[in-house]
């Protein structure tokens, strides 16, 4: 029982480092110009290295054949536990800087608790990711103000993102059964104490963007059990292409 | 970091990032411990950052250039505690500013050059302190690019990661 929560607590952890990971990795040679699109695909790089750090460790919880391939690639659409902000396309550049920022700023007050997880193994790894992230938090953050702050066409769409991302903000600290028990065994945090902390940081840097998030926004939620957008299945078809056409292959 | 001997160390020593072949993993400060377990070496690397392609390679080269020496070194990657650029040693950063890319310094450093204001970065090739940061992240990972205002040149600066 014990191991079976644990297992899924690591796909809830991993998954949305995976689907955000391919979602930016999209972007690899599509940036809007050169520096970003070095600095999002780097970005990237590093969710899937903290990514393989979750599955390697979720592969030797769950046994038997297991690998982190496996887990990674090979699960069905309602079997990913991602939230669904992850999941949502690059539409322009504004989406993509705003979807970063609100997951970088749970990302990092995540893993600040992490570190002290009463599971050493999801310490060591959140040790390792948030010198990472801090550093995604900075790119993110700077960018929300410089297009919140730039032109009136910048400023226009990054406040578009943002009516279109805020709805699925919330579902990132409603905790799901086994986020739960997780809470309770010390292993991760109780993710509602985080949600006043996370509303105070991405509200101070929305006010400098000069942008607003909707007061009346109606909260989407069902990622993290399983009931995505139509947006993943896309996202898997070409994530899962090769392990799929080419069954255990290895680069 | 304990070397089982010398000998071991300068095989160590022979293994360089192959993204910066000259730096040698041992001046890198990526090797964590080494244990002998009769003819065979535990050796504990730890990744610099996550997703570094370079972790793979690495293993590889070290367990070929015992190989070469007729040992065996089995490689275990560990997490923590999180590699800092700390690690790098005083000749780890000599060999890099001699190859032309500016070692790490303190943190400040690379908020100061993000925000715009005066950074202390000396250009690695005419010894400049008016320098600029182009890019956040450049060739790799673990480094941002940077130009010199004065022979403008180009160079890659080794970020700092604490």
């Amino acid at each position: 029982m014990e191991q079976k929560a644990l297992y899924d607590y690591l796909l809830l952890l991993g998954d949305n480092s995976a689907i955000l990971g391919q979602r930016l990795g999209e972007l690899c040679g599509h940036g809007p110009e050169l520096e970003t699109d070095i600095a999002l695909t780097n970005v990237s790089l590093d969710l899937f290295g903290q990514v393989r750090n979750y599955f390697q460790y979720a592969a030797k919880v769950a046994g038997e054949d297991a690998t982190e391939d496996s887990i990674a690639m090979l699960r069905l659409e309602h079997e990913y536990k991602n939230s669904l902000l992850v999941e949502q396309p690059n539409r322009d550049f504004a989406y993509v800087i705003c979807r970063q920022f609100l997951f970088d700023t749970y990302h990092q007050l995540l893993l600040n608790e992490l570190v002290n997880s009463k599971n050493d193994q999801i310490a060591a790894i959140a040790k390792k990711s948030i010198k990472e992230v801090d550093y995604h938090y900075d790119i993110s953050s700077t960018w929300m103000q410089r297009l919140g702050d730039g032109t009136e066409e910048s400023n226009k769409r990054l406040q578009d993102a943002l009516d279109f991302l805020w709805r699925y903000s919330m579902e990132l600290f409603k905790p799901t059964d086994t986020e739960i028990i997780m809470a309770e065994m010390g292993v991760g945090p109780d993710l509602e104490t985080l949600r006043p902390v996370y509303l105070e940081r991405v509200k101070d840097i929305f006010l400098k963007s000069n942008v607003i998030a909707k007061e009346d926004a109606i909260f989407q939620y069902g990622g993290k059990t399983g009931t995505h957008t139509e947006y993943l299945g896309y996202i898997l078809a070409e994530f899962q292409y090769m392990q799929r056409a080419y069954p255990n292959m290895q680069w | 970091m304990e070397v089982a001997s010398p000998e071991i160390e300068e095989i160590l020593r022979s293994v360089s990032d192959p993204e910066i072949p000259v730096l040698s993993i041992m001046d890198m400060g990526i090797v964590r411990k080494v244990e002998q377990e009769g003819e065979r070496y535990k050796i504990d690397i730890t990744p610099t950052y996550s997703g570094c392609p370079a972790m793979d390679t690495i293993g590889d080269d070290i367990k070929a250039a015992f190989k070469q020496e007729g040992l065996e070194a089995e490689i275990n990657l560990v997490l923590s505690p999180a590699w800092t650029t700390d690690w790098i040693t005083e000749r780890g950063k000599a060999a890099l500013e001699k190859y032309g890319i500016a070692a790490p310094r303190e943190k400040s450093v690379d908020k100061a050059a993000l925000l715009g204001e005066k950074n202390q970065l000396e250009c690695p090739r005419c010894g400049s302190k008016d320098t600029k940061m182009v890019s956040r992240f450049g060739s790799t990972a673990c480094k941002a690019l940077f130009q010199c205002n004065d022979c403008h040149e180009p160079f890659d600066y080794f970020k700092c990661l604490k």
